[in-house]
């Protein structure tokens, strides 16, 4: 039983944020099985088909839907009493055989049933303590708390619910573009605002031989677990080697790396706009490094004419690397191989530039010929979700 | 691939290892602790490949015990001798330049409560004979040094320790760690003055996942896994015998030591010759290292650069110990190099197999690294 999030705040348009989320949902139980899908209200039934189904992996891939505010696993089973009272003991025991105390909560959307909230709760909770002796009430702060909900055609029974992805359904937003390098912060700002619901394409600068082929199979390896959250994920790689030999050779050493950061910008802004992103998305941190200084971020914007979303701007380093963490890309970030960002990275860099010094600076450069040949070389890549 | 000089991480399988171990995989299946046929044909194998280890290491057979390989040899040298002896005294002394499955197994030993001294060594890598005399005391239990360095290939003055232990009157069991040393130069025991010694299958072009701990007879040593009673209830758990089998294919066909050091000092000229034009190449490693490693720093190129440069040339060199992956070096950094030695270091390693063609093909290569990266200011 899924729980609807955010979406429901929706109003005459909820039916394309669902249609959205549904369609998700689908694509990422398809290879587990038939299942069916009832939606009413702002729950969703997911039915496992007959047979042998890894219900496991079918629950871990509902907490990667965007657009659920909670996962609950339940036992459909006939909405009568009886019924209710023999399978409660039986299909809660992985639950209830761990814990010390309990709750009883009942919902009835069907008014007819014959006993109403609290005598239900009254009447499983009897049994509950009945087949489990260890067990005791605790109505403020139980360890399991134990939903009896009585729908139109059936009761349901489950031991609580965990909290789901959140955000809005994967791509009811439109498309952005990440750029990625392989450190902690790009994926966490990736995976943020494939949360928000954007569609993501990701671009990432490579340096060969200043940088390896295993920096780009990490970000390959980080893209994947993204995409296990936001689906499919197209990468495009773009080679780097000759506009950052190009900048080492005939620009100042302290302004290395905002010019390359601008360079940066307006490629994936040609890339972004090649492939319909309407913005572009970052990892920076106000202040954490050189670049991120509030005027770097003044310079490196002003190539930009999309958005640029920094969802990491106001974020701790903690809350990202906790991010990083839950989303399984912490592990791969700190694999210790050069990216894009380190190379030629200047001893003491500017951290308040003025516009026009980059401007002159930059002039000592053909970025039109490094661009186009940057373009030239990118290429593409697929990452399944 | 054009060029493989990084033989210190892991040597190319002989065919001869090879060959012995699809043998044994096929024909010699069985339990070599079963009772039938099956087991006892096994079990001749096991014992014939103790003797051949045996020999290539210069002790007898009953002295050599399978492990799975370099780390798990180190760890059951030093932490078993640790254990065996540890009311005997608390001291351990080694170098600041092991191998990290030394040096992890020491510190795991500190804090457990054993004191352990790390000896300083110069800027060659070597540890002084003076400050070993020091260092050894009458509360030492063990002593464990590399006989040459898996980094630069600087040989340790390893047969001086068993005089100073006699001298003093330590209680010190001897540990030297063998793995870049065995079958390059002459590491008999007896000659080293060495209680224990490791050394590992597949830096001899043997396969990996098994090497080799010899324990003098009389040493006492604390298992680090308990069960059945394989090697001598020392390393209990079936013998893994196909990689074993290989193994002993591989120290039997070692050519003698003098030959094969004899042909890799060759190569390690020609390198040196081609090295010497290059101004901004530094030597890291000594004259007098054992001649299959050789260290260099190229300045300005940082040396992951230069191992992608090279690697996307067929050529494979390394930028240290293959155990440390990506991190800057602590050997180099005890010998007091600087950072700008140490980012940019490579290492060079042979084997008895490395031709002349390799040599000038690194070099060439070299030279176009150095003509068309551009260096860190």
């Amino acid at each position: 039983m899924l729980k609807i999030g955010e979406l429901t705040l929706k109003g005459l348009n909820r039916r394309t944020f669902e249609d959205q989320l549904l369609k998700d949902l689908k694509q990422k139980l398809k290879p587990l099985g038939n299942w069916q899908f009832v939606l009413s209200q702002s729950t969703l039934q997911v039915i496992p088909p007959d047979g042998e189904i890894d219900m496991n992996e079918a629950y871990a891939r509902a907490l990667r839907v965007f657009g659920l505010s909670g996962v609950s696993r339940a036992l459909r089973c006939e909405k009568s009493m009886d019924v209710i009272l023999e399978k409660a003991p039986i299909y809660l025991e992985n639950d209830l055989a761990c814990a010390r105390t309990f709750k009883v909560e009942a919902k009835r959307s069907d008014k007819s049933f014959s006993l109403n909230s609290p005598q239900i709760c009254e009447s499983v909770g009897e049994k509950l303590l009945d087949a489990f002796a260890h067990l005791q009430v605790d109505v403020h702060h139980p360890d399991v708390t134990v939903m009896v909900e009585i729908r139109e055609q059936f009761a349901f029974l489950h031991a609580g619910q965990a909290r789901g992805a959140g955000g809005l359904p994967a791509g009811s937003a439109g498309d952005a573009a990440i750029l990625i390098s392989g450190g902690i912060d790009s994926p966490v700002a990736a995976w943020m605002m494939a949360r928000r619901g954007l569609r993501l394409t990701a671009i990432h600068f490579a340096s060969p031989p200043y940088t390896s082929q295993r920096a780009e199979d990490k970000v390959h390896k980080l893209l994947a677990k993204v995409a296990r959250y936001a689906g499919r994920i197209e990468l495009y790689v773009v080679p780097f080697t000759q506009t950052q030999e190009a900048i080492q050779a005939h620009c100042p050493e302290d302004l290395f790396t905002l010019i390359m950061r601008r360079v940066m910008m307006r490629l994936a802004q040609a890339i972004a706009k090649e492939h319909r992103c309407k913005a572009l998305i970052t990892g920076e941190s106000l202040g954490q490094v050189a670049s991120q200084t509030l005027q770097a971020l003044v310079v490196t914007e002003d190539v930009c004419q999309i958005p640029v979303f920094r969802p990491l701007i106001g974020m701790d380093k903690n809350d990202a690397i906790e991010i990083a963490r839950s989303i399984g890309t912490f592990d791969i970030s700190i694999e210790p191989y050069q990216d894009c960002c380190t190379v030629f990275t200047p001893k003491h860099p500017r951290t308040k530039p003025k516009l026009a010094q980059l401007q002159i600076a930059e002039s000592a450069l053909d970025l039109d010929k490094l661009m186009a040949d940057a373009l030239a070389g990118t290429r593409k890549h697929v990452i399944e979700s | 691939m054009e060029a493989y000089l990084d033989n210190s991480a892991t040597t190319p399988p002989c065919a001869e290892s090879i060959a012995a171990t699809q043998d044994a995989l096929t024909r010699y299946w069985g339990n070599p602790s079963s009772l039938h046929q099956a087991g006892i044909e096994a079990e001749h194998l096991l014992s014939s490949c103790r003797s051949s280890v045996a020999s290539a290491i210069g002790c007898e057979a009953d002295e050599v015990f399978f492990t799975s390989g370099g780390t798990e040899s180190n760890n059951l040298a030093i932490v078993g001798a640790a254990l065996a002896n540890r009311r005997r005294g608390k001291r351990i002394v080694t170098s600041a330049v092991e191998h990290s499955s030394v040096m992890e197994s020491t510190k795991a030993l500190q804090e457990r409560g054993f004191e352990v001294v790390y000896l300083s060594v110069d800027r060659m890598g070597r540890v002084s004979e003076q400050e070993l005399a020091r260092a050894i005391n009458r509360d030492t239990i063990l002593v464990s040094l590399m006989a040459a360095n898996n980094e630069v290939g600087t040989v340790q003055p390893i047969d001086v320790v068993r005089r100073i232990v006699t001298r003093v009157g330590a209680p010190a069991t001897i540990h030297c760690d063998a793995v870049q040393a065995f079958g390059k130069l002459r590491v008999q025991p007896a000659r080293l003055g060495v209680d224990l010694l490791t050394v590992s299958s597949h830096k001899i072009h043997g396969p990996k996942g098994v090497g080799a701990l010899y324990v003098r007879k009389g040493v006492k040593l604390n298992p680090l896994l308990y069960g059945g009673s394989q090697e001598s209830k020392l390393r209990p758990g079936t013998e893994a015998m196909p990689v074993i089998a290989g193994f002993a294919a591989a120290a039997n066909a070692l050519p003698p030591v003098s030959q094969s050091l004899a042909y890799v000092t060759g190569v390690r000229d020609r390198l040196l010759d081609g090295l010497r034009g290059m101004e901004d190449v530094r030597l890291n490693s000594p004259q007098d290292a054992l001649p299959y490693i050789v260290n260099i720093s190229v300045y300005g190129i940082p040396s992951e650069t230069m191992l992608n440069f090279l690697s996307q040339r067929g050529i494979c060199v390394s930028s240290g110990s293959a155990c440390a992956k990506g991190k800057q070096s602590r050997v180099l950094r005890a010998m007091g190099l600087g950072d700008s030695e140490i980012t940019s270091a490579l290492r060079v390693s042979f084997s008895r197999f490395t031709t002349w063609e390799e040599i000038d093909t690194l070099l060439h290569a070299l030279n176009e690294a150095r003509q068309t990266l551009v260096r860190s200011k």
